[in-house]
């Protein structure tokens, strides 16, 4: 029930997900198509391989102000690309440490593997991280404030 | 200046029931670009691609948006009906409205929010799409067998049969593989040379089929419809083409210590050999490293009495370079060694010996003429006791994982023929579980224990000794709660099987990917079996998991009706969105083409006008859109960021993200 | 503590998982001391799993087991029934309150070849 009467909106993280076309964007599909529900902040952006996700978009995300981004992608071993999820693990795993240190929290930031038979996964995965993002609040930190300013 | 076009499809109420797409679609009107918007029940129906079609035309639109469901559904209907209306295919984008949105939420006006945010970075993508055109590739109509095996052999025949040109290179001398090797098949019994020998003989005959026997692939370069390969010929010291298979040269060579291998080694051959009589070609090879000709230099006899001048011990290896369309790779299996497993006393003791071992001593063309003697003292063993799982479904990290599937089937194969031959034999079958599914597959099992009167014991052996010449077998009995020991004559192992080790080697070659047991992995589970992951190379056989004759032949079939279907093709047709290099900002250093899982990169020497009519020579990346799959993964490894993605470029995603994130 | 609790305690204890073992019985045609143990090894496994520990301690079979490791080292899916047979050793010695081994009985000469487990059990065996 949300209070209209109240001016100050109760905080809803805007969340970017990059989904990988064979496997975690088929699983949102398989979500949609089992009526598995997850909160409308989050919004996926299709990438062919997890791996062209460049740490740039991510950068991006955040300096846009996007409160949280999470990366999906196949299964390590199934990926369409055969490897391309590899390279995904490993440079996310520097860039979020490195965004940690910069002090945007780890929690912000996830990689996640959904198969595209995982409807039901993609789903929790979707409810926890927003809950996780809600939980810290709105990133300030890298945020553009020109971004910002219209509101 | 762009000209966007949005359609914001009802799917009946699947979409319109929780988003408000009259709303949509209005909104949406307002954003720089569009010209025009509108809504409709089925944008997927003959009526909806019509709208499309129609606004395209009227309005001049150089890209669209449709609001629909996901695009792994539609995209290519929406692309078919731009491309009739004179648009460019890729100048389309779905933003997926359905799964992604209405069938997740409940609340019209925050689905209403996020299906117009959704419609929002589609537009800021297509506005930066540009009109592709899918390349074309010709297609060599000639294929590649690796092995000659049953698989190798059935593949071959199936793709000759339909008129296509194949070669099949096989390691060893003769072709044949394992299936050679074996007597009987199960469920039939019928004898495995009489139904494999005439299909080796149809390989030899047909004139589409080149078999290129001991020969190993060295180089493959290229991509589906165009790989080109370097095969070593290895010396076999004798001429192929004079070598009439007299076999005058085995009887006089002196050299007769060698292991046969074909016989599992349970007795020995000449240096100057065929394999078994029915090899083919039927040609002799000489063993190197048992030849007293090239070990001393002295002897040479087989050349003095080869009344056809086959024989030249100057032979060097040589290469040949053939171009293919497409690659069956058919390289068969092996049984694993049974060195961790020194319980079952197999290097102790002569007479515990493996199911293929017993295989060549049950063969008439095998070392003991097909009479069964056990190989310490040539005497005809009264108990037999069968062990299977010998390495398989083992997680210790002795054996292997997985079940070799085939073995249960063997052994009651191996049990029935005994006791049907040698009524007089007492057997043993230790098993875990007896596995067989298949068409009358259970019934022979069943036929083992009911005619035949096989003794199964649900147990697992947990040593086997020697004592006074005897082998003692002991081992549970689950059911009956006891430790029982087997007096036996000769013990036979069911050892686990893995793909033939040379595999590796070869999916290195072929840049396909291969599981942690050397398995070769399949494209898809369930609805690409035979395919591998790197476009225009099929597995058949034991290379790509455990499997028998039956299935080993429907799986070669299965890869033959894919080579067939690739070969009848003139052009391939490619996936426009490839990577592709900005030559001016590249520098040549590599990293693009070390992290390419296809070998899609190579570089180039360039010149390059530096102004001034002064001009430089640069290393620099060229993609191959042929065989670039476009997962991107070099996009993101380009460190001075010259390499991009076709349709999923730098700029587009980014400009995603900036619509999603600016509410 | 519940039932469950001292089953999961006793699994803990054993440091193995019985449910990888596929019944294979490999353990109880290695064990040098089947005839002599009321409940086989591969009982031990299958007991633990379907939580009858009651059975388990009353076992006489814990104290004829060699802990020679044979069912161990032989055990194609990595379970340890002789740690099964240890963790109910164990428990029952912990009920007794009577700790059979102490440091300074451990006689200065010890081989090396002999397993530590056989010294252990064979201290509690002849301690008591």
């Amino acid at each position: 029930m949300q209070d209209v009467t109240t001016e100050k909106k109760e905080f809803t993280p805007t969340i970017v997900a990059f989904c990988c076309n064979w496997c975690s964007y088929a699983g949102a599909d398989l979500a949609g198509s089992s009526r598995l529900t997850y909160p409308a902040n989050v919004k996926i952006i299709r990438v062919p391989c997890s791996c062209r996700v460049n740490p740039m978009f991510v950068l991006k995300a955040f300096q846009q102000g996007a409160d949280g981004v999470i990366l999906c992608g196949c299964h390590p071993g199934d990926c369409h690309y055969v490897t391309g999820n590899y390279y995904t693990r490993r440079r996310m795993a520097l860039l979020y440490s490195f965004l940690n240190y910069m002090g945007i929290e780890k929690e912000r930031t996830r990689v996640e593997w959904v198969s595209a038979a995982e409807g039901a996964r993609f789903a929790a995965v979707m409810n926890d991280f927003v809950k996780q993002v809600t939980d810290l609040g709105e990133n300030k930190r890298l945020t553009d404030l020109r971004v910002k300013e219209g509101e | 200046m762009q000209r966007i076009g949005v359609f914001i499809c009802w799917c009946g109420s699947n979409i319109a029931a929780t988003v408000d797409v009259e709303k949509v679609a209005e909104v949406i009107k307002n954003e720089p670009g569009v010209v025009f918007s509108t809504n409709y029940q089925y944008m997927c129906s003959e009526n909806g691609q019509q709208l499309i079609k129609q606004a395209i035309k009227e309005h001049n639109l150089t890209g669209i948006v449709i609001g629909a469901c996901s695009p792994r559904m539609h995209e290519a209907t929406f692309r078919k009906a731009a491309e009739a209306a004179g648009l460019n295919p890729y100048m389309v984008e779905v933003a997926n409205i359905r799964e992604h949105c209405s069938w997740i939420h409940k609340d019209m006006e925050e689905a209403t929010e996020k299906a117009v945010i959704l419609v929002r970075t589609a537009i800021a993508k297509v506005k930066l799409n540009a009109p592709l055109t899918a390349g074309e590739s010709p297609v060599i109509k000639r294929a590649l067998v690796i092995g000659g095996g049953i698989a190798g052999i059935q593949a071959a025949l199936d793709i000759a049969d339909a008129g296509f040109e194949v070669d099949i290179v096989e390691k060893n001398s003769t072709i044949g593989g394992r299936m050679a090797q074996i007597d009987k098949t199960f469920p039939t019994l019928d004898c495995s040379a009489c139904i494999l020998t005439p299909k080796m003989v149809d390989c030899a005959q047909h004139e589409k089929i080149d078999i290129l026997s001991y020969s190993e692939i060295e180089e493959v370069k290229g991509f589906v419809g165009n790989f080109s390969v370097k095969i070593r010929r290895k010396a076999r010291y004798v001429d192929e083409t004079k070598c009439t298979g007299c076999k005058l040269c085995m009887e006089k060579c002196p050299s007769k210590k060698g292991l046969n291998e074909f016989n599992m080694n349970l007795n020995t051959r000449t240096a100057i050999h065929i394999p078994f009589a029915q090899a083919i070609p039927n040609v002799a090879v000489i063993d190197a490293s048992q030849c007293l000709k090239m070990k001393t230099g002295k002897c040479g006899i087989c050349q003095k009495f080869c009344d056809v001048g086959a024989i030249d011990f100057e032979q060097k290896d040589t290469f040949i370079d053939r171009q293919y369309g497409a690659i069956v790779v058919a390289t068969g299996f092996k049984p694993i060694d049974l060195d961790n497993f020194n319980e079952y006393g197999y290097h102790d003791n002569k007479d515990v010996v493996t199911s293929l071992e017993l295989e060549r001593l049950m063969n008439a063309a095998g070392p003991t003429n097909g009479v069964l003697l056990r190989p310490s003292d040539g005497k005809h063993p009264k108990v037999i006791t069968f062990i299977q799982c010998v390495g398989s479904r083992d997680t210790s990290g002795c054996g292997k994982p997985y079940c070799s599937k085939i073995c249960c089937m063997y052994t009651a194969k191996h049990a029935m023929l005994i006791r049907e031959k040698y009524p007089d034999t007492e057997v043993h079958v230790f098993y875990i579980d007896v596995r067989t599914p298949g068409k009358n597959y259970d019934e022979f099992f069943r036929r083992a224990v009911e005619q035949y009167g096989v003794d199964y014991i649900k147990g697992m052996v947990g040593k086997v000794y020697n004592e006074n010449g005897k082998l003692m077998v002991q081992g549970s009995n689950l059911i009956d709660n006891e430790q029982i020991t087997i007096e036996s004559d000769l013990v036979v192992l069911a050892a686990a099987i893995e793909p033939e080790p040379s595999v590796r080697k070869i999916a290195t070659l072929l840049t396909t990917s291969i599981d942690t047991n050397n398995f070769l992995t399949e494209s898809h589970a369930k609805l690409c079996p035979v395919e591998s992951p790197t476009a225009g190379v099929f597995l058949a056989g034991v290379c790509q998991g455990p499997k028998d004759i039956l299935e080993t032949v429907s799986q070669a079939s299965a890869c033959a009706a894919k080579v067939i279907g690739l070969l009848v093709k003139d052009k391939l047709k490619s996936n426009p969105c490839v990577a592709m290099p900005d030559e001016m900002m590249c520098n040549g250093c590599s990293q693009c083409a070390n992290v390419c899982a296809y070998g899609a990169i190579s570089y180039v020497d360039k010149e390059f006008r530096l102004g001034g009519g002064k001009t430089e020579v640069r290393r620099v990346a060229s993609v191959n859109p042929a065989v670039c799959q476009g997962c991107g993964a070099c996009t993101v490894t380009c460190p001075s960021g010259a390499m991009d993605l076709k349709g999923f470029s730098s700029k587009q995603i980014m400009s995603e993200v900036e619509a999603i994130c600016k509410m | 503590m519940t039932k469950q609790e001292r089953i999961d305690n006793m699994m803990r204890l054993s440091g193995t998982d019985v449910r990888k073992c596929m019944k294979c019985g490999k353990c109880s045609g290695r064990c040098p001391a089947f005839k002599d143990m009321d409940i086989k090894p591969h009982q031990f496994v299958s007991m633990l799993g379907q939580g009858k520990i009651d059975q388990l301690l009353e076992s006489k079979a814990i104290w004829n087991c060699l802990a020679c490791m044979a069912c161990v080292e032989r055990c194609p899916r990595g379970v340890a029934p002789a740690a099964v047979v240890e963790a109910v050793r164990d428990t029952v010695v912990r009920a007794q309150g009577a700790n059979g081994l102490k440091a300074e009985d451990i006689p200065p000469i010890v081989d090396e070849f002999i397993p530590q487990q056989l010294l252990v059990s064979a201290y509690r065996k002849y301690n008591k």
